[in-house]
Order: structure tokens, then sequence, then C-alpha cells
């Protein structure tokens, strides 16, 4: 799964055409716990991402995260704007400094991991995006060179949505509501999860 | 006249920014530079990085900027937007942990004596002590 700059293009097309169209799916989950904006404003900032998609993709591979992180962190207009930004400036910085994908991929997306937790000074286990990136990047590790890593990937990232609904945020505005947070899933995780999958559904296609 | 501490106001609502800024005024008229803003990339409620940049730009002082911030977007928006300032800048500015209103009241307040940043923000923050 080398990444050719064109695979990497389609790949970042694919995920966020994947976002927008979840747009009403987050938007919903967020009125539930939240204020209901996420899925506004990760449209407006994946359509802000698709806008530059010839010039994201014509960097090199570490500029290019790190414009996508600048774009969302500048577009967003919400706390998931400086995160997912993060993720995405670290994991672009960590490529800076002789990575290189796949066979650092756990390393890279580690490095995003821990920025988004440094944003949010927050951990897995309080109801947030965390909590599908850190088995996400379990997965990476563990599973790392083998044949059914995307497959595994996939799975784990579903499975950890699902693991935040009976869980009590503790971080962000759905802890506003205590209990009450319990039983319903998490905005950020499920956003997370659309962006893992894309990314593994449009590697898949191009293996 | 020597330079007071800047204070930035940051609210996911414009009017509820500029509101506090109005309060601000009242108590501190222009002894202190203060400059506010709300409101996503689009308008809508929430916060955007540029917007918060350009604001401090906008209440720069050589003695920094304390910005007071509504919820957690606000707050993490503006950390965001510090740490792309230019370097020198960076270390002047701080997110202050206190309630908008009152925080932004008694910061301009005490910025208005010609207290250093670090001052500002723990009247500020007295706020928020338990």
């Amino acid at each position: 799964m080398s990444l050719q700059p064109e695979t990497f293009k389609s790949l970042v097309k694919v995920a966020a055409e994947r976002v927008i169209a979840s747009a009403p799916e987050l938007t919903s989950l967020d009125q539930a716990i939240g204020d209901g904006d996420h899925g506004t404003n990760m449209k407006r900032g994946f359509e802000a991402v698709l806008g530059k998609l010839d010039l994201i993709s014509a960097q090199p591979l570490d500029e290019a995260l790190k414009m996508i992180g600048k774009t969302l962190v500048m577009t967003v207009g919400g706390a998931s704007g400086p995160l997912y930004g993060s993720f995405f400036l670290a994991a672009g910085e960590a490529l800076s400094h002789d990575r290189h994908l796949p066979e650092d991929l756990a390393d890279v997306f580690g490095s995003g991991v821990n920025a988004v937790s440094a944003r949010g000074r927050s951990q897995a286990g309080e109801k947030t995006m965390l909590d599908v990136l850190v088995p996400v990047l379990e997965t990476l590790k563990t599973a790392a060179g083998q044949p059914d890593l995307i497959a595994r990937v996939r799975t784990i990232a579903a499975e950890a949505v699902e693991r935040t609904a009976p869980m009590q945020a503790t971080k962000g505005r759905a802890s506003f509501l205590g209990a009450r947070s319990v039983g319903h899933v998490d905005p950020g995780a499920r956003s997370s999860c659309v962006l893992v999958q894309a990314v593994c559904a449009s590697l898949e296609g191009k293996q | 006249m020597s330079e007071t501490v800047g204070i930035v106001i940051v609210s996911h609502s414009k009017d509820i920014a500029k509101g506090t800024a109005d309060m601000v005024r009242q108590m501190v008229g222009s002894e202190v530079k203060v400059a506010f803003c709300g409101g996503n990339p689009d308008g809508g409620l929430g916060t955007s990085v540029s917007l918060i940049i350009d604001a401090i730009n906008d209440a720069w002082s050589a003695k920094g900027v304390a910005i007071l911030v509504d919820l957690g977007g606000a707050e993490t928006n503006s950390e965001m937007a510090v740490e792309m300032l230019e370097p020198a800048r960076r270390d002047l500015v701080v997110v202050c942990n206190a309630p908008i209103v009152e925080g932004a009241v008694m910061a301009a307040t005490e910025a208005a004596g010609g207290s250093s940043l670090a001052q500002v923000r723990a009247v500020a923050e007295e706020l928020s002590a338990d």
C-alpha cells in the first residue's frame, strides 16, 4: 500500500465527501448531547479541503497533511477544527522528520492522536473522538504488516464508536449533561470513524 | 500614558462578545485596548481562529493580551490562535479560565491600573476559584 500522489488525492477526496455526506447524521448525534453544530462544522471544513484539493495533492505528503490541518483549523469554527487540525498538523510534522509510509504508519498516526489528546486535554474513555482514534492506533501497532490490517481497522473503528454510547462524557459540551450523556453515541467518535473508514475504503479500492 | 495589557473577548455569539466589550468600555473607557469577536467563519454561532488572531493583533500591547472566552470551542480555538501567532507574541498572550463577562470587566479594570499580564490573569481567574 505505498501511497502514490494520485492515490492520496482520491483518498482525501473520498474522505472529505464521506464526511460531508455524513453531516446530517453528525448533526443529529450532536443535537442529542451537544450544541448540534458538529455536522455543519465538519462539512464546512471538508468542503474547504475539497476546494483546495489540487493544491493540497500537489504538495509532498508531509506538507499536504499540514495544509489539510491548517484548512480545518481555519474553517471548521468549533472545537473539532483545532482537534482534527492538530491531528493532521502533527501527522504532517512527524512525516517531516524522517518517517515514511507505510512502514511508520502507526508512529505517524500516533503523533496525530497525541496532538488531539494534548489539544483537548483528554484521554480515551471520556466519550470523545479519542475513543475511536486510540483503538485504531492500537490496531495499527498490533496488526502492522498483517494482510488483514485494513479490515481490522475498519471493524475496530465501528465497534469503538458503539462503545462510546454507555460512556458518560467528562469533556466538551456533552459533559454538561452529566449522566444524561449516557446512551448516545459520541458525534466526534462517529466523525473519526467516518474518516478512518473512508481511508480504509479508498485504500482497499486501490490495492 | 504607559501601555496597559490588552483584552480580547471571544464568544460563540458576536452579540455577547460585543455586549461584553460595551460593559468593559463603560468601566475603563479607552484606557485599555479591547477587541472582540464571535461567530464561526460563516457568521453562525461558533468561533473562528482567523477572527481571534485579528482581535489579538487589534488589542496588541507590549505588556501582552488576556483573552476571555465563553465555552469549549472558544477556548480551543483561542489556544490554537495563540499558537499561530508570530513566535515573539505567543508567550505574551494568555487564555483566562474565568467567566467571560465578569472576567473581562475585572481583567480590564486591573489592566487599566497598569498591572502585569500575570496580575490581570490572576484577578480574572480568582472568579473561577473554589
